[in-house]
């Protein structure tokens, strides 16, 4: 293949990666790592370094937009970020002593089971009669948002602060030890266990995997892994389709976005499955 | 200037509209110059046909993407140090490696600026969540976990 071909391709995709991901509070790398994986024999190490790269540009491109339009919980993605940045140093840590591959393919089973849960609350733009935890208001986590496909303004409590900081936790740990997947643990963990509605769910996350790639992020670059011929269209790429995404999350309604969600889920969960079994994780 | 008391008051959200604008600003301004310096990079590839380290040409494409190269096709600098010193004298691969550092550092300057914010608010709860994310951000980039 033509070096200026691959660019272009590569370029396409990524535009489509950043407004999915910006959509769905996603870092892209579900899209991008496939497409890299396609074109021949690309080395695992390059897919990651532009998969990371990729995650960093849709979270700033799109949170950008959704702090100023006031649709991110700043609370909530700061105080959750403990247990994320906490769960993705674990991670790095135990990397070497856990089996990956068995993990990647029990993490996929887990999302699997997400997607069954999303799928019971397919219809469901705003979830309805939460009452918020005393634990929640402390933190004062609860808020309120505009939602221009309602025409109105949506006040929503949070719950289960525990059972999502832990989840938090595990999509940390789960970044940290394979590189994949932080974004959807996140908006599962907003969305079904502390009850937040799927939009803030999503800008939430899109704030939040910024920080957890950064993370990491440094030590790829140290590591030769960004290259700049496969790194510079990707982050390009990306932050031009963040615009269109961020456009279709504000007009979208919460039952939409949540069936393009239960598709990629499903999507990321047999990915998941699938490196388990291949080996091609880290 | 702004107290931050009453949990769930309306009123309370004033002051954190005015943080909610820097921090955009603060993303939008990270992405706009990375991507503006990464763009230069890209073009000068393009305009000059040089990367600034060994061309590469269609035949070297599957190589390049199978291993790190060290030298030859392919090769670009990896420390910072490196990077910012190439840029400087406007090694287009260098150039778009400062872009992507400026992008790394986004998200960073971000929860860095969070603190202030929370800080200035005497939000003394918010200030200690952001400063240990902060922290632990911070140690993983220097220690080099991740």
């Amino acid at each position: 293949m033509e070096p200026v071909t691959f660019s272009v391709v590569l370029f396409g995709a990524s535009v489509v990666a950043g407004a999915l991901g910006a959509l769905l509070g996603l870092g892209g790398g579900v899209i991008i790592v496939p497409v890299l994986t396609l074109m021949a024999g690309l080395n695992i190490h390059y897919a990651i370094g532009a998969s990371i790269v990729s995650v960093i540009a849709t979270s700033s491109g799109a949170a950008a937009t959704y702090v100023r339009d006031r649709i991110t919980n700043l609370r909530l993605g700061m105080f959750l970020e403990i247990a994320t940045t906490t769960g993705a140093v674990t991670g790095a840590l135990v990397a070497g002593w856990l089996p990956g591959r068995a993990l990647a393919v029990v993490f996929g089973l887990v999302l699997m089971y997400a997607a069954w849960t999303m799928f019971r609350s397919r219809q469901e733009d705003v979830p309805t009669g939460v009452v918020g935890s005393p634990l929640a208001t402390r933190l004062r986590l609860h808020g309120t948002f505009y939602d221009p496909s309602l025409h109105r303004q949506v006040d929503y409590q949070i719950t289960g602060v525990p059972e999502g900081f832990g989840m938090m936790w595990l999509a940390g740990l789960i970044s940290g030890l394979l590189g994949i997947g932080s974004g959807v643990f996140k908006v599962i963990a907003m969305d079904i266990m502390m009850r937040a509605p799927l939009k803030v769910s999503t800008t939430t996350s899109n704030f939040m995997i910024g920080v957890t790639a950064a993370a990491s992020a440094g030590i790829y670059f140290l590591r030769g892994d960004i290259h700049p011929f496969i790194a510079a269209p990707v982050a390009l790429g990306i932050l031009l389709g963040t615009v269109a995404g961020t456009h279709l999350l504000l007009h979208l309604r919460g039952a939409a976005i949540r069936k393009v969600f239960l598709v990629v889920l499903i999507v990321v969960a047999l990915q998941m499955i699938w490196r388990g079994i291949q080996g091609t994780i880290r | 200037m702004m107290p931050s008391k009453s949990a769930g008051a309306p009123d309370e959200r004033e002051p954190i509209t005015w943080m909610e604008l820097m921090i955009s600003y603060v993303l939008r301004g990270g992405v706009l110059v990375s991507a503006a310096v990464i763009l230069c990079g890209i073009a000068l590839v393009a305009v000059t046909r040089d990367t600034g380290y060994a061309p590469i040409q269609p035949h070297h494409l599957p190589d390049i993407l199978a291993f790190h190269p060290t030298a030859g096709p392919g090769y670009f600098p990896a420390a910072p140090a490196a990077v910012l010193r190439a840029a400087w004298v406007g090694k287009p691969y260098a150039i778009i490696g400062l872009g992507m550092l400026l992008l790394i550092a986004t998200p960073v300057v971000r929860v860095a600026l969070s603190v202030a914010f929370f800080l200035a608010q005497r939000d003394w709860l918010y200030t200690g969540i952001t400063v240990f994310v902060l922290a632990v951000l911070l140690v993983s980039l220097i220690v080099g976990v991740g």
